[in-house]
């Protein structure tokens, strides 16, 4: 890790405390991520000399705000105000800000900057898109893959998700129940999709980005403290908990992805599984299905095998099928493949991506499974085209370097079987 | 005498542990539970998953099935220990004992009126 990498780690993943922090403060978004931005410019002087503060979203916080007083003195300097109302004022401040830093307080502040910037007049889309940019620190480009659009169109859906906001005026109350309510589920879909990012990362980056599934699930968790009655986020929660509790087992030493089948199971996070299916149990009392239910449902039979042979395909199968309702999507059938492929044949599994082509024709996953079932098919030749793409598209070297396995079986197989003509 | 001896802790804080974090705690705590079981003094132990898993039953009439703890806390109920003292004072020994290896929260320890060791084994 090079000298700045842990300091950007570390910023990353003590901003949506830091932000959370400083928005109470400053009751404005663009105040506190200035004030964050601040802080981190500070950090980026200080922290190679001094070392690691002990508690770096408390350091930022502070630095944050006291960069934003020093500006205030100065601006008041050229402008004289009563010396009192400045004391009392700062007095105010240092008690708050001491209460903010002390327990575990900061998880509201967290929620209260994702419920902010779930801003009721914005597109689910744009709410998401900001929250993964203000809460998170996502880049533009990570966003834009998560959404499977360009990052033209994402950069310009949160320019315009922050001019909304900003037009309308950020609301420092803390929503009621019932605007929590209807904002639950974007904050869910956020929280899920700050998960992929960090499950997505493989290799040289699983470092860099795998505390953001541990984050993602520590919101989940706080979420549903808050929403105790949710089946959903139950759902929510044991999703993640039941994918999380692979991590161990989906990357080999040289940081190769390993497919599920592939996977040791003895490294399978047991505790994690155990909550996640006490979850899911406890979401099923309520009985209000939900697409992160059901999916929790798919990662509780894949985590329940005890051996590969084991997975209910079937029953998956027809969860995906529930989920293909509920939430009709192109990456839902991609995934229901897989298991059609398992519990009836490849060319049917094939015959049920082939119309979702178009639709996904810059999705790494469609190509690599396509290539898979391709490949089971002997259709050797079409299969290279597949996976030739797959690489072309891979997010992670890890995704390439799997890819480039089957590639490199392909040719071996076909290199074989020239020398075996040739032979002859 | 038997004594529980209720655990209670900031969730969120040991929520935040590492894995590695969390095994050096375990571990510290096993020396402690290894002492007390060769003495003969160590009953069942259990560690409870996050409140968020929890459910309460209210005896109402009709019994009502509410999601989460029954009670909202700063400090949650993880998990107890049940052991067998002489008296308060060696139970508050244990405490300690428990507490060194694992700083932070507080510990509740109520004598036992009736222990069914029941035929659970984990």
């Amino acid at each position: 890790m090079t000298d700045t990498a842990w300091i950007d780690a570390a910023l990353t993943s003590a901003r949506p405390q830091a932000v959370g922090a400083l928005l109470r403060y400053f009751r404005n978004l663009d105040t506190a991520e200035e004030a964050f931005q601040n802080a981190c410019l500070r950090a980026l002087k200080s922290w190679p000399q001094n070392g690691p503060p002990r508690d770096a979203a408390a350091w930022l916080i502070m630095v944050g705000r006291n960069v934003a007083i020093d500006e205030v003195r100065r601006n008041r300097k050229q402008e004289p105000l009563p010396e009192d109302d400045v004391i009392s004022d700062l007095d105010d401040a240092e008690e708050a800000l001491a209460e903010r830093l002390d327990g575990s307080h900061y998880r509201d502040d967290i929620l209260r900057l994702l419920f902010i910037c779930c801003h009721p007049d914005l597109p689910a889309t744009q709410q998401i898109a900001l929250a993964l940019r203000i809460v998170s620190g996502l880049t533009v480009k990570q966003i834009a893959r998560a959404f499977l659009v360009t990052e033209a169109a994402m950069e310009q859906r949160i320019t315009r998700a922050k001019a909304r906001v900003a037009d309308a005026g950020v609301p420092f109350e803390t929503p009621g129940a019932v605007e929590r309510t209807e904002r639950l589920s974007a904050v869910a879909a956020m929280i899920y999709l700050i998960f992929n990012e960090g499950y997505s990362a493989a290799g040289d980056t699983v470092e860099v980005r795998a505390p953001l599934c541990e984050e993602a699930i520590r919101l989940a968790r706080l979420l549903l403290r808050l929403f105790q009655s949710e089946p959903e986020i139950m759902g929510l929660t044991a999703l993640l908990l039941l994918q999380h509790a692979r991590s161990a087992a989906r990357f080999d030493a040289a940081g190769a992805l390993v497919l599920l089948d592939d996977q040791d199971r003895s490294l399978w996070n047991q505790k994690m599984i155990a909550e996640g299916a006490a979850l899911i149990d406890k979401a099923m009392r309520h009985r209000q299905s939900g697409p992160y239910q059901v999916q929790a449902a798919i990662a509780a039979l894949h985590a329940r095998a005890a051996k590969p042979e084991d997975t209910d395909w079937a029953q998956i199968d027809l969860l995906y099928g529930a989920l293909e309702i509920m939430q009709p999507s192109p990456v839902v059938t991609l995934n229901r493949a897989v298991a059609v492929s398992k519990v009836r044949s490849a060319q049917a599994a094939l015959d049920m991506i082939e119309p979702l082509g178009p639709r996904l024709s810059n999705y790494f996953h469609f190509f690599g499974v396509r290539g898979a079932f391709l490949m089971q098919l002997n259709r050797n030749d079409e299969a290279r085209v597949a996976f030739d793409r797959a690489i072309a598209l891979a997010n992670t070297s890890a995704e390439a370097a799997h890819i480039r396995m089957h590639l490199d079986r392909l040719i071996r197989d076909s290199a074989g079987a020239e020398s075996r003509i040739s032979k002859k | 005498m038997l004594y529980a001896i209720l655990c209670y802790h900031d969730e969120d804080f040991v929520g935040s542990w590492t894995r590695e974090q969390d095994a050096a705690v375990m571990e510290k705590l096993a020396v402690v539970q290894d002492k007390l079981a060769k003495q003969g003094r160590l009953g069942p132990v259990a560690r409870l998953l996050p409140t968020t898993s929890a459910t309460t039953l209210r005896k109402d009439d009709p019994p009502l099935v509410l999601d989460g703890p029954y009670a909202e806390t700063k400090e949650q109920l993880l998990g107890f220990y049940i052991i067998d003292c002489k008296n308060l004072d060696e139970a508050v020994d244990v405490a300690r004992d428990l507490g060194a290896a694992n700083p932070g929260g507080a510990y509740e320890i109520r004598p036992v009126g009736i222990l069914n060791p029941g035929s659970v084994t984990g």
